[in-house]
């Protein structure tokens, strides 16, 4: 009987799941592993004002149609799509690791390939982000606690700021004000006495440019968060610790820190959850000679007039993947607690 | 006496009727001679374009909206590109008509989202001269209204300083700009649209053919710019970038421009279209509006091929509209073109193909482009997937992280990729 009323009041939710999730990942993958069909090219003649008249090579429509109808997904082509050199490129890491050179040598030639040089600046914006974010949350939330009253609603809505601007909004705000001309920008030439200095031409201070801003943007989060928690502190516990001669760092380690630990899970996953995407700050910062993502490659795989949706859409599978893999330690112990409780 | 009264007296009923027949005789005559001010464009069902921003389209924009009858809408924006084949794929297609040039046509018929012209053409089309239709296989796909091309844009008063000649090639590009850094009157003299994607790529592409290089095998999609002509041009970029402001990947031709006008640039590969209007705004210092000059394409590396290409702008009419709406839309867009629109205004702002078009000062550079030898864009279905290609992987050779050979490995490596994924080789 309980199980037939579980059912019956989960029914919506789990309606929206399959139309919203579970249908939309079916089509992606079922879309990574077609390609379209080959093309079919006729020479026509083409007369335009500048070259007059002459003989070109052009797609034939009428065929391709015909193509499209006996089989409107496009060809099978497995895992092809995968494996090829703008996603795992697996025959280009084959011959690599083949070649007798030098680590160093193997390693500059893994990152030039587009797939593992987006990996490699998304893991590494998800991992510094990410527990920034929640340190510098959890360090906002207690100082802001502990300020006097009369100026904590003022403190709180500056604190708010950085989250509440739209994210493309902010990234161009700063891509001006870190350019080589801009008020950030002349700031760092005039602290390292560098007049030639410039943020958006080298690499490593763009990925610190990136990550500071992805800090800046997502700490108010943590804060609220953490402030919120901060609320339900027991009172007593912290004045038998003062009672005791603990310092603030112990009482801050000892008991708040415990306290608030799930919401610090909460935030950490959701953090690591949203980093993996990080899209808008390159967007916005232009950078994307420097820093590209998985959620960046989709863009520019879907845009513009080559459209190359199966690629799009095995990079999308690979961010699936990517996530999935980022949550299985949670979802783990999620699973083992439910296990214990039964 | 009362004003009752006196309405009603048969003497002012008589005048009030003369009033009348007066008053309705002249409105009658403006109706009937005040419609040829808007030169009659009636249209009937809706009409929405997509495409490019820079003035010459805005101006054949807003012609398109002096048509009556109907809502006639625009989205002219510079990532026209990211946008115009998504809008016009549906059905019924959101964007009716689409200004386009030989690139964006070549993609427009890979994804066959536009319609041949020819009935519309003998409609309405007597005004448009037969040299301005595009015609694909016998049908006319497209209407040109304009010609462009990238050519030397420079400060006729600094080169004077060093004393110097407009060069004529890139090399003397390169000298003359290291002249005036010496002497210290700019630290980056050197301008160029070279942002990371599409610009970067259109760079090469001018660069390659000023080299004389060929794109692909003969008759197949096969890439052949891995050789020592693509290393030359390669080479020649880095040379130019040298003298640019370090930020140019980020610089499209707005930014450019924007560094040219503030007084930080010397010497540019500008789009005629952009030069005409380049000074004639607010703000620009007056030194910069006298000594702003124009010249035609260069030549590089001894070659007699400019490093430049041409282009021409016209619009196309979507296919999964109804037959009202294209109509409409081709109604509309003639009207824009028609050669009364060629006003002192107008005619800086672009070459305009259309009859009755006096070349100007401005369209200097397009005109030297046009009569020496300088290549078309290329056409090929496969080129926007060599464009795209150019456009994400050479980034890294600009900012010095690989070698020329390099670059042309993953160029052709990701070509190569995209190419097998769309057909276009096995």
């Amino acid at each position: 009987m309980r199980h037939k009323t579980f059912f019956w009041f989960f029914l919506p939710t789990a309606s929206a799941m399959l139309l919203f999730i579970a249908f939309p990942i079916i089509s992606v993958i079922t879309q990574s592993v077609h390609a379209p069909h080959k093309a079919v090219l006729i020479e026509v003649e083409t007369c335009t004002p500048l070259t007059g008249c002459k003989i070109q090579t052009t797609i034939d429509q009428e065929a391709t149609r015909k193509q499209k109808e006996v089989n409107p997904l496009g060809r099978f082509v497995g895992l092809d799509i995968f494996f090829d050199r703008g996603h795992l490129a697996i025959h280009e890491l084959v011959d690599i690791f083949k070649s007798s050179e030098n680590w160093s040598s193997k390693y500059n030639q893994i990152f030039n390939l587009p797939f593992y040089r987006a990996m490699g600046f998304t893991i590494t914006f998800t991992f510094l982000v990410t527990p920034f974010v929640v340190i510098l949350g959890l360090l906002i939330a207690l100082a802001v606690n502990a300020i006097h009253s009369k100026i904590k609603g003022l403190v709180i809505f500056f604190s708010l700021l950085p989250f509440v601007i739209t994210p493309l909004i902010g990234a161009l705000v700063l891509f001006w004000m870190i350019d080589s001309r801009g008020i950030l920008g002349n700031l760092v030439q005039w602290l390292v006495n560098d007049p030639t200095l410039s943020l958006k031409a080298s690499t490593g201070l763009m990925w610190i440019s990136l990550i500071i801003y992805g800090i800046w943007h997502a700490a108010p989060f943590a804060f609220v968060i953490f402030y919120a928690g901060l609320q339900t502190l027991p009172n007593d516990q912290i004045e038998a610790a003062r009672i005791d001669g603990a310092s603030r760092y112990q009482q801050v380690r000892y008991i708040v820190v415990p306290h608030l630990f799930p919401l610090i899970t909460f935030v950490a996953l959701i953090q690591l959850m949203d980093n993996f995407r990080v899209f808008e700050p390159i967007v916005g910062f232009n950078a994307s000679a420097h820093a590209t993502s998985l959620s960046w490659f989709i863009f520019n795989d879907l845009s513009g007039e080559t459209r190359q949706l199966s690629a799009a859409a095995a990079s999308s599978v690979l961010t699936i993947v990517g996530v999935s893999i980022l949550l299985f330690p949670v979802l783990l112990r999620t699973w083992k607690d439910f296990r214990e409780k039964k | 006496m009362s004003t009752g009264v006196m309405k009603h007296t048969p003497q002012y009923m008589e005048l009030k009727m003369i009033k009348k027949l007066f008053y309705s005789v002249i409105f009658g005559s403006t109706l009937l001679f005040g419609a040829p001010v808007f030169a009659g464009c009636e249209i009937s069902d809706r009409v929405s374009i997509v495409g490019n921003e820079f003035p010459a389209i805005q101006t054949v924009g807003s012609g398109a909206q002096e048509c009556k009858g109907a809502e006639v809408s625009t989205n002219l924006t510079a990532d026209h590109q990211k946008i115009n084949i998504p809008g016009m794929q549906g059905n019924p297609a959101e964007f009716t008509a689409v200004i386009n040039n030989n690139s964006v046509l070549t993609s427009l018929m890979n994804a066959d989202v536009i319609r041949p012209l020819d009935d519309l053409v003998a409609k309405h089309g007597q005004s448009l001269k037969p040299s301005q239709l595009i015609k694909i296989d016998g049908k006319v796909m497209s209407v040109a209204f304009m010609a462009n091309a990238q050519h030397l844009v420079y400060r006729a008063d600094i080169l004077k300083q060093i004393g110097v000649n407009p060069p004529k090639t890139y090399e003397e590009m390169l000298a003359a700009a290291k002249m005036i850094r010496d002497k210290g009157i700019m630290e980056n003299p050197v301008g160029g649209a070279y942002m990371a994607g599409w610009n970067l790529a259109t760079e090469f592409i001018n660069m390659y053919l000023g080299h004389g290089g060929e794109f692909y095998k003969t008759g197949t999609a096969e890439l052949t710019i891995n050789n020592d002509k693509g290393i030359a041009t390669l080479k020649m970029m880095k040379a130019l970038s040298e003298y640019m402001n370090p930020d140019f990947l980020t610089h499209d031709s707005n930014a450019t421009n924007a560094e040219f006008r503030a007084g930080n640039v010397a010497l540019m590969n500008m789009w005629g279209s952009r030069a005409a209007s380049l000074v004639s705004v607010e703000g620009v210092p007056q030194e910069v509006k006298d000594g702003f000059a124009i010249d035609g394409p260069m030549t590089v590396g001894g070659g007699s091929t400019n490093a430049t290409t041409l282009w021409w702008d016209g619009f196309g009419i979507a296919k999964n509209i109804s037959d009202a709406e294209a109509e409409a839309s081709f109604i509309s867009l003639v009207h824009a073109i028609r050669p009364d629109m060629l006003t002192d205004k107008t005619s800086l702002e672009a070459v305009w193909l259309i009859d009755g078009y006096k070349p100007t000062p401005a369209a200097k550079g397009v005109f030297a482009a046009a009569s020496s030898t300088s290549l078309p864009y290329p056409s090929l279905p496969q080129q926007p997937l060599l464009h795209s290609a150019l456009g994400n992987e050479l980034a890294d050779f600009m900012q010095g992280k690989e070698s020329a050979e390099q670059a042309l490995n993953d160029i052709t490596a990701a070509y190569n990729g995209a190419a097998k994924e769309k057909g276009f080789l096995q």
